[in-house]
């Protein structure tokens, strides 16, 4: 298999990305959003559930997806903290993406609420009916919630870095189109994307 | 040809001050962020303190009330109820709704003084209500919680919010303070009509003859896809008895309550499901206007309750009795009371779920059988 330097996310990766981007900034701002007012509140509760369960299925597929079609390589010029804070944040963005669905659910389930999707389509409980367990997983949902909005920030002011400061290829490895002509590309670069293949998937942005 | 690797990783040090354009780019970033960050301090409420959520709602109850950890923040004090609804077909014509489909469906449910105070003592002018859980075995839950006035007091969640503190008995007095109630009713014209109402509305003399009204419009839908405004009612089958003066004087703080479970063990009581049809015209937003008499009411079947036990944990103490879970076939209307109570219940919810429980002032005699 030949390696095209500094090749970007295989396309239905890329696809995937942008197809979580927005279901996942809706849901906390409708999170949040719902809470704040009683008058919105069930008309964002009604969303709510759904695409939280939709996320959690697009996170799933998501994972095998990057488990078959691993990311491309971090630009090997990237210093080592940069390249820990990418692999921290993409672990973290990982984890809440399925923890914060997840946690809903399942307070949902110890408070003996239903889970309607739509209609009659509804999702059984995964947890028995506990009081004390519900406080619990409730607060647990707001606090991962907020910690997502947080990592979320810090993925895109850091996404925002690589574009607009670094110049560097990990933006466009996650857009459609081509930001700019990367003119400081240099052998070096290529030879450096060629040999870092080896680099654990979660240590690569995107 | 290589490129020297320092020279190459120069290209992630952050820019010097020198370096005017990435400073700005800089800046640009730092303000992207920090603007996403304000929409989510908007949304969430954080910049407008004036805004009525579910948080402030019921610090509102506990003001007036009181914090009573374990206990709901309205309608605090109760007791448990089971038993079963047989449908008699006549609500399929309206929804599609699985309760309404001929049969038997376990119900559970609770009874309950309006208030915040759990050991308040049981009087004549007392608010009943009556929660209850319809169970279906295919899923397809339905929740309702009525009160036994006519119509509700106010037509959104603000005028509730305001009503609370407005109504509040002054500890010198014992009545409500004059000029807050003038201000408030001056602000919400639709409360002494409604109260008028109320008023002229004879109260029962217990749970087991009162009938309890949904208040709220909702829409049911048909499977063919028709909607029709409803309200509906639990109206009791023992005969209406209006309440005496005598009955407030009763030693036992608890007599509705024990006079329910007497009740109850002598033979199960039994409530008929009476849905009341709006024509279009008809307000469905403002649950303080009563619907004309002549509408056409439709008896879609009867509610037998059979058991009453102590709020304990698992039962109806640990039910959010929201009214906005629904099956598919009845949807909420544009009352925007609704979003209100379901915001609320939620959150009173919450927060006595988390708190150390003690018992219930109702409690049920075991071992005489239920």
């Amino acid at each position: 298999m030949t390696m095209t330097p500094h090749r970007p996310f295989p396309l239905f990766s890329r696809i995937l990305h942008w197809a979580m981007a927005v279901p996942v900034l809706a849901m906390l701002f409708i999170g949040i959003g719902m809470v704040s007012s009683v008058s919105a509140y069930h008309q964002l509760v009604v969303i709510h559930k759904p695409l939280g369960i939709l996320v959690l299925i697009l996170v799933a597929i998501r994972l095998v997806n990057r488990l078959i079609n691993p990311p491309p390589p971090l630009p090997d010029a990237m210093p080592a903290w940069q390249r820990f804070a990418a692999l921290g944040s993409h672990v973290l963005l990982y984890a809440l993406m399925f923890a914060v669905p997840i946690v809903g659910w399942a307070m949902l389930s110890a408070a003996r609420y239903p889970v309607v999707l739509y209609g009659p389509l509804q999702l059984p409980p995964i947890m028995p009916q506990n009081p004390e367990l519900f406080a619990v997983l409730r607060e647990t949902h707001t606090i991962l919630a907020l910690l997502l909005f947080v990592t979320f920030l810090a993925h895109f002011g850091a996404a925002l870095m690589h574009a607009l400061i670094f110049r560097d290829e990990v933006f466009p490895s996650m857009t459609f189109w081509r930001l700019h002509e990367r003119a400081g590309m240099t052998s070096s670069d290529r030879d450096s994307a060629a040999h870092a293949t080896a680099t654990p998937a979660l240590a690569k942005s995107e | 040809m290589a490129e020297d690797p320092a020279a190459s990783s120069q290209r992630y040090r952050l820019p010097s001050l020198s370096d005017r354009g990435a400073l700005v780019k800089l800046a640009a970033i730092g303000a992207s962020v920090v603007a996403i960050a304000l929409c989510f301090a908007y949304v969430g409420g954080w910049l407008s303190p004036g805004r009525l959520g579910e948080a402030r709602f019921v610090d509102r109850f506990e003001e007036v009330n009181g914090v009573h950890p374990g206990f709901r923040r309205n309608h605090a004090k109760g007791v448990c109820i089971a038993g079963s609804f047989d449908s008699n077909g006549q609500g399929v014509r309206l929804s599609k709704a699985v309760v309404f489909t001929p049969g038997r469906v376990p119900v559970t449910g609770r009874f309950s003084l309006a208030g915040g105070h759990p050991d308040v003592a049981d009087g004549p002018t007392a608010v009943l209500a009556m929660a209850l859980r319809f169970q279906p075995p295919a899923g397809q839950e339905w929740r309702m919680a009525m009160i036994d006035i006519p119509v509700f007091l106010v037509k959104d969640g603000e005028g509730l919010y305001e009503q609370l503190l407005a109504s509040q008995p002054d500890p010198k007095t014992g009545q409500p303070d004059a000029a807050k109630m003038a201000a408030f009713t001056a602000a919400h014209p639709e409360f002494l009509p409604a109260m008028q109402i109320v008023k002229s509305t004879p109260l029962p003399s217990g749970f087991s003859n009162a009938t309890f009204n949904g208040l709220n419009a909702f829409r049911f839908v048909n499977a063919s896809g028709a909607a029709t405004a409803v309200r509906w009612s639990m109206v009791a089958s023992e005969p209406f008895t209006p309440e005496t003066p005598e009955q407030g004087k009763s030693p036992d703080k608890n007599y509705l309550f024990d006079d329910l479970i007497a009740r109850v063990r002598r033979s199960p009581l039994q409530w008929h499901l009476l849905v009341t049809i709006g024509p279009p015209g008809d307000p469905t937003s403002d649950p303080t206007l009563p619907w004309p008499r002549d509408r056409e009411r439709v008896d879609v079947g009867t509610l037998t309750i059979d058991k009453v036990e102590t709020e304990a944990p698992g039962n109806c103490r640990d039910i959010n009795f929201d009214p906005l879970v629904l099956p598919a076939g009845i949807e909420p209307s544009d009352d925007p009371i609704l979003s209100a109570r379901s915001a609320t219940y939620s959150q009173s919810f919450t927060r006595r779920e988390g708190e150390t429980k003690t018992p219930s002032a109702v409690q049920v005699p075991v071992g005489k059988g239920s």
